[in-house]
């Protein structure tokens, strides 16, 4: 495919606000990962949260949207000159022009719950001040986004669970290739609600201590929340850019089971197959793999044989989720914009919080953080339902 | 501007049950009666496998397959795309009812099934396809947003398109805040070229000024079209019911409108 750059990416999480703050905590080994307190919630596990959204309110002028997953995509807008940036695209393309493609899981579901807890005793009424299309609903934020920033160009919010925030660039990367616009904003934003933590732990994915990915002993997920964004644009139109490209993406469907991944990662394998056809890009070309790496116990499993079979045992590959916990449909981007400051910074992370690798893996999983340069990295991200999709992204000049 | 072949159809909703009985109604040459469709019980999923899923899970299977079928497809081999406004509205009030207890206790196929892509997971598991599939929203405008989706993957991949769009009312308290109407699915298999299968051509487009929005003739189904996202698209299977040529203009985002030209095969 023709790739696009990334002219400008941001990012918050666990690890904090903006990409230096995310880059600092990953050479820093310092994870993100805390007991958790959040909303009364009674597990014992530990959670990626972004500190300080409660005390903040989203912009005035679009108060109606103000709530928890709002005022990450609003905090996070705000790092990185981001928004200055879009307003630029905006000027040189129109506000008709440039896409807004977000992915989440849960929106703003949390406001919901918390409505749930004060309904009418009597009629069972929620109570008068709830907003339900700007905070719940699933397009809430794609809303919000695009007119903080003042775009009108094609818009969605895709939720396909985990896979949320890496499959936007696909469908970004195909809206330009067709002609519906000419830049794209594209990213994600998850926050941590009631619903995923009971969720998850229902399923027995919540594990007790900070997540362990690839371990041996890995005991399942960390939660997290997080959001990020980057701007797609064509080449040969980018004033300046970032020094990272899209250079492909792959898309597939396990077929397997609902919440669990085929054992043996074949649609893991052909989403990463798939991505580099996608790319003109033999498996050799790929320097560093950030995996799905979830630490739960069936995921990096099927993810190491799936890693083995299309790139043998000696592509470097690790996850970054002991750092920013799993956020879940804002995990694509988050670890897209880990992977383009991989890229820029020649740095290979390790499997944070991970002591000894599973034995029965085959692929190179990295302990620990290594100085390399990474020309190409693969991201991968995997979802319920069985919903994969890999991205590559490189070094562009 | 996206080309596309309509080579399938399926819908699912009061009076409106199959293709076979919708298109005269839809056509205007039989009346409207909104009677309770027959209950959802899609052949595609195993009796063990459909006691697990939800209303709005089978409604999405029950119209792909539909459409899928009409139009002799390879289901494996779609790509499919599942538009929403709300995803699974029972799960929702659910899992929220019991969240809002002090000592939840959340059913765990109740929490896989709230992913807003069940439906396309019960759907590539039951027609084993490995296919890449998309759910998405674009709260009132999920089906324009669906069919900008579908149609950049028909154009841009080459590929056909299996298109869902579904909504289902959600239980009190919510239904108050969002009040959908009925339920309502339909599905289109979409193809980049002409084929013995085509039904129709349409051409989309997204319209650069604000323009008023088609309507129903008849009163009853605009109120259908009005009162469920999903059922947005209903202008556009009218046409294909009375396989006329004409332009359409469906809703997307921002009060937006996405122009439909249809010509029948």
């Amino acid at each position: 495919m023709t790739p696009l750059v990334l002219t400008a990416f941001t990012a918050v999480n666990a690890l904090g606000r903006g990409s230096a703050a995310v880059l600092k905590a990953l050479t820093a080994v310092r994870t993100g990962l805390k007991p958790c307190s959040f909303e009364r919630v009674s597990l014992e596990t530990y959670v990626g949260e972004v500190a300080g959204l409660d005390d903040l309110r989203v912009c005035e002028r679009l108060a109606e949207f103000d709530c928890r997953n709002n005022r990450l995509a609003e905090l996070t807008l705000e790092q990185d000159g981001f928004t200055a940036r879009i307003a630029q695209a905006r000027v040189k393309y129109g506000a008709r022009r440039v896409a807004v493609i977000l992915g989440t899981s849960t929106s703003g579901i949390l406001e919901t719950e918390r409505a749930y807890r004060r309904r009418d005793p009597l009629t069972g009424a929620l109570p008068a001040d709830f907003r339900f299309a700007t905070t719940h609903n699933l397009y809430a934020s794609t809303d919000f986004v695009r007119r903080y920033l003042g775009l009108e160009g094609p818009a969605a919010m895709i939720s396909t669970a985990c896979s949320s925030s890496a499959k936007v660039f696909a469908s970004a990367w195909r809206l330009m290739t067709q002609g519906l616009c000419d830049a794209a904003v594209v990213g994600g934003v998850d926050s941590l609600c009631r619903n995923t933590l009971y969720g998850f732990a229902s399923l027995d994915l919540v594990g007790r201590e900070p997540c362990r990915p690839c371990d041996a002993q890995r005991g399942g997920i960390s939660i997290g929340e997080a959001a990020g964004f980057a701007l797609l644009e064509r080449p040969e139109q980018a004033a300046s850019h970032s020094g990272v490209a899209l250079l492909g993406y792959g898309e597939s469907s396990d077929a397997y089971h609902m919440s669990t991944p085929h054992p043996e990662g074949a649609g893991a394998a052909l989403a990463m197959q798939r991505a580099l056809t996608c790319a003109a890009l033999p498996p050799a070309a790929i320097d560093y793999i950030n995996m799905h790496g979830t630490a739960s116990q069936v995921n990096d499993s099927m993810e190491d044989k799936a890693i083995s079979t299309v790139f043998g045992t000696n592509t470097a590959c690790s996850s970054t989720k002991g750092w920013t916990g799993h956020a879940l449909g804002a995990a694509g981007i988050t670890e897209a914009v880990i992977s383009a400051l991989c890229i820029r910074n020649g740095l290979m992370p390790g499997c944070l919080n991970t002591r000894s690798i599973d034995p029965g893996f085959t692929s190179k999983v990295l302990l620990t953080n290594q100085s390399a340069a990474a020309r190409r990295v693969l991201s991968n991200s995997f979802g319920f339902g069985g919903s994969n999709c890999s991205l590559i992204f490189g070094a562009h000049p | 501007m996206i080309e596309l072949w309509i080579e399938g159809v399926g819908i699912y909703a009061p009076g409106l049950a199959g293709w076979e009985r919708a298109a005269p109604v839809l056509a205007g040459r039989q009346p409207y009666a909104p009677v309770e469709p027959p209950k959802l019980a899609p052949a595609l999923l195993p009796a063990d496998v459909r006691r697990r899923t939800t209303e709005h899970i089978r409604l999405a299977v029950e119209v792909a397959d539909e459409a899928v079928r009409q139009a002799q497809a390879d289901a494996a081999a779609l790509w499919s795309v599942f538009a929403t406004s709300e995803s699974d509205g029972a799960i929702s009030h659910n899992i929220c009812e019991e969240v809002a207890k002090d000592v939840p206790e959340v059913s765990p196929t109740r929490f896989h099934n709230s992913v807003t892509n069940a439906p396309a997971g019960y759907w590539c598991m039951a027609v084993q396809s490995q296919a890449p599939s998309t759910s998405l929203s674009g709260f009132d405008a999920s089906f324009g947003v669906g069919l900008i989706e579908a149609g950049v993957q028909v154009g841009v991949e080459r590929c056909r398109v299996l298109l869902v769009a579904h909504d289902a009312p959600f239980p009190e308290p919510l239904h108050s805040v969002r009040p959908i109407s009925a339920l309502f699915g339909a599905a289109l298999v979409l193809a980049p070229a002409r084929s013995a299968r085509s039904l129709a051509r349409i051409v989309v487009a997204i319209e650069p000024t604000l323009h008023a929005l088609s309507r129903m003739a008849d009163a009853g189904i605009d109120g259908l079209r009005t009162g469920n996202p999903a059922a947005r698209i209903l202008p556009l299977l009218a046409a294909l019911a009375r396989r006329e040529s004409g332009e359409l203009f469906l809703p997307y985002v921002h009060s937006q409108a996405l122009r439909v030209t249809l010509e029948p095969v």
